[in-house]
């Protein structure tokens, strides 16, 4: 145990995901080390990002206005929506450059051991912008985990009476990857959800 | 398979030990408390990832230090293996096979394979319902080491569904609110086809050891038989492919559901199945004498390494404190049973504890160190 604002600062630190004891541990030194300007600018971060940044109106994405770079894109194909659970997965599906409808964020997924049901997502929302009409595809991008897939069945289950066509994204194999050092779960998948080869 | 080389880094009572081991029989003799369960607790350890002594991984790490290390050279035909296994207690365990890091210790499965006898079998007959699931599991997953996946996913929507069912119970009870139960069907039916791949493999499993338990028990115990083993499913019905045992569950859980709401926990599925265990027209627990319930055990565990062995994968067996607990007939019949095995370890107090037909390479084990005779 260090002294007082020391073991604060470690212990504020060692919130953070990812972060274990001895991880805060040498964070917090660096910045005990480090020049004054550094550590204000990056106080000064902190504090602008809680200010500034908050999130789209529309679908959840983390946004600087009421709505976000890509749902006030006009180029962008309103009618399809890709749904995540969090911001972080819009961007790498950007990073691909593939998709060009508009995405709904969701904010998690079910999990009722982490007491996060559907009412604590933003279905509401969703189904508010599934209304109109416009929307004819929906991509469920959840997480390829237990609670992801039972995310996408829920929504799954709840959408396809609105008649709009629901698809999930495929699971299996890396691209680039050998099939030997393919996990059996994951070879499984690949072969649940082949495909016919057009030639 | 067998392992040529076991060595330990502040495993149990053991800051540091290397044995080298040989193909045939191996006893570990030495007075109680000093550490010879221990070694072979270990190698048990790599064949389950658990222990079958203990659930959690926290008492197999020395006491004052912060992991445990259990390293093992492998034999199977001309091939090597050499997999490390790093507990962390309270953390993610680490896996390296053959120095490369690239592995999760679930794909350390397969590689060693074990059939252990211990003292601890007796409940396998007379104990509850829990112990006779983890026998058929832990066999399945030796079998095929893929199912250790379709087990883990069990567990969690299980504790998913439940965590579910109980807040709805709760609300039920608190205000009379009925919750919005939608989400449930979704979890019913993740539970149910998770469940169902692991019942279709119990189910196939009982029907390849039933024969081979009986002839072990009539091996250990002539005369003495039949023995029969029968699935008991907390959803009724005799499906057997996976499709129709699916929709077996689906209906078992829409016909409890409104009992697991008021109960708040989850009524049907794999892990409240049963085995029962026949001895004659009888069931064996209740109605077997401690020396017939001894060689159900034993028949059980003989029945496993046969199944095992005949599909390719011979086994290393382990007996762990298993021949002071018989009598002088059922044990000559155990050791001529277990002599023909690649690899035998065996551990006993005394020497004469280890019967004759098991003569091997012997070891004493003393105070945390491990000496070949």
């Amino acid at each position: 145990m260090y002294e007082g604002v020391v073991q604060d600062l470690i212990d504020e630190l060692g919130r953070l995901p990812g972060v274990g004891p001895k991880s805060a541990q040498r964070i917090a030194f660096h910045i005990l080390q480090a020049e004054p300007v550094d550590v204000r600018r990056l106080a000064q971060a902190l504090m602008e990002v809680k200010a500034k940044v908050r999130f789209c109106a529309t679908c959840g994405n983390v946004a600087q206005e009421e709505q976000c770079n890509i749902c006030r894109d006009t180029r962008r194909d309103p009618s399809v929506i890709c749904v995540v659970e969090e911001p972080k997965d819009v961007v790498a599906i950007e990073r691909t450059r593939e998709f060009r409808g508009r995405y709904h964020v969701l904010g998690g997924a079910i999990s009722p051991i982490d007491g996060v049901g559907p009412d604590d997502l933003r279905i509401r929302e969703l189904l508010a912008r599934l209304a109109d009409g416009s929307v004819t595809e929906l991509i469920l991008a959840t997480d390829p985990n237990l609670e992801g897939e039972a995310t996408a069945t829920y929504l799954a289950r709840m959408i396809k009476p609105m008649g709009l066509k629901v698809t999930r994204l495929a699971s299996g194999l890396p691209v680039g990857g050998d099939l030997e050092y393919a996990d059996e779960v994951t070879l499984g998948r690949a072969f649940e959800g082949r495909r016919l080869l057009d030639v | 398979m067998h392992v040529t080389h076991l060595s330990l880094a502040d495993f149990r009572s053991y800051a540091r030990v290397e044995v080298p081991l040989d193909p045939g029989v191996t006893a570990f003799v030495g007075p109680n408390g000093q550490g010879k369960t221990n070694l072979v607790e270990a190698v048990g350890y790599l064949a389950t990832l658990g222990s079958h002594r203990v659930s959690s991984d926290a008492p197999l790490v020395r006491m004052g230090a912060e992991r445990a290390v259990i390293r093992a050279q492998v034999r199977q035909g001309e091939r090597q293996q050499l997999i490390e296994l790093e507990l962390n207690p309270g953390r993610a365990n680490r896996a390296r096979v053959n120095r490369s890091s690239q592995v999760k210790p679930r794909d350390v499965l397969g590689i060693v394979r074990t059939v252990l006898f211990a003292p601890e079998d007796l409940a396998l007959v007379k104990g509850d319902p829990g112990e006779r699931r983890r026998f058929l599991d832990e066999l399945i997953t030796a079998r095929s080491p893929r199912m250790a996946g379709v087990r883990s996913d069990y567990d969690r929507v299980l504790k998913q569904r439940n965590t579910l069912l109980k807040s709805a119970a709760l609300a039920r009870r608190h205000g009379g609110r009925t919750m919005d139960l939608s989400t449930l069907d979704v979890w019913d039916q993740h539970l149910a086809r998770a469940g169902a791949e692991l019942l279709a493999q119990r189910l196939d499993l009982i029907a390849s050891v039933q024969p081979l338990a009986d002839k072990a028990y009539e091996q250990l115990a002539p005369g003495g038989g039949p023995v029969a083993l029968e699935y008991k499913p907390s959803a009724p019905g005799e499906a057997h492919t996976r499709e129709d045992l699916y929709e077996q569950l689906m209906a078992a859980l829409a016909e409890a559901r409104k009992q697991e709401i008021e109960r708040g926990v989850t009524l049907v599925g794999p892990h409240r199945d049963d085995l029962l265990l026949k001895l004659g027209s009888l069931p064996a627990k209740g109605y077997a004498s401690h020396g017939e319930s001894w060689s159900y055990a034993l028949a059980l565990r003989l029945a496993s390494f046969d199944l095992l062995r005949a599909e390719g994968n011979e086994p290393v067996l382990v007996l762990d404190d298993v021949f002071a607990e018989l009598d002088a007939r059922r044990r000559e019949r155990l050791a001529e049973l277990v002599a023909p095995g690649e690899q035998v370890l065996v551990t006993a107090a005394v020497d004469d504890d280890v019967p004759h037909v098991l003569a091997g390479a012997r070891f004493t084990v003393a105070e945390g160190t491990v000496e070949r005779v």
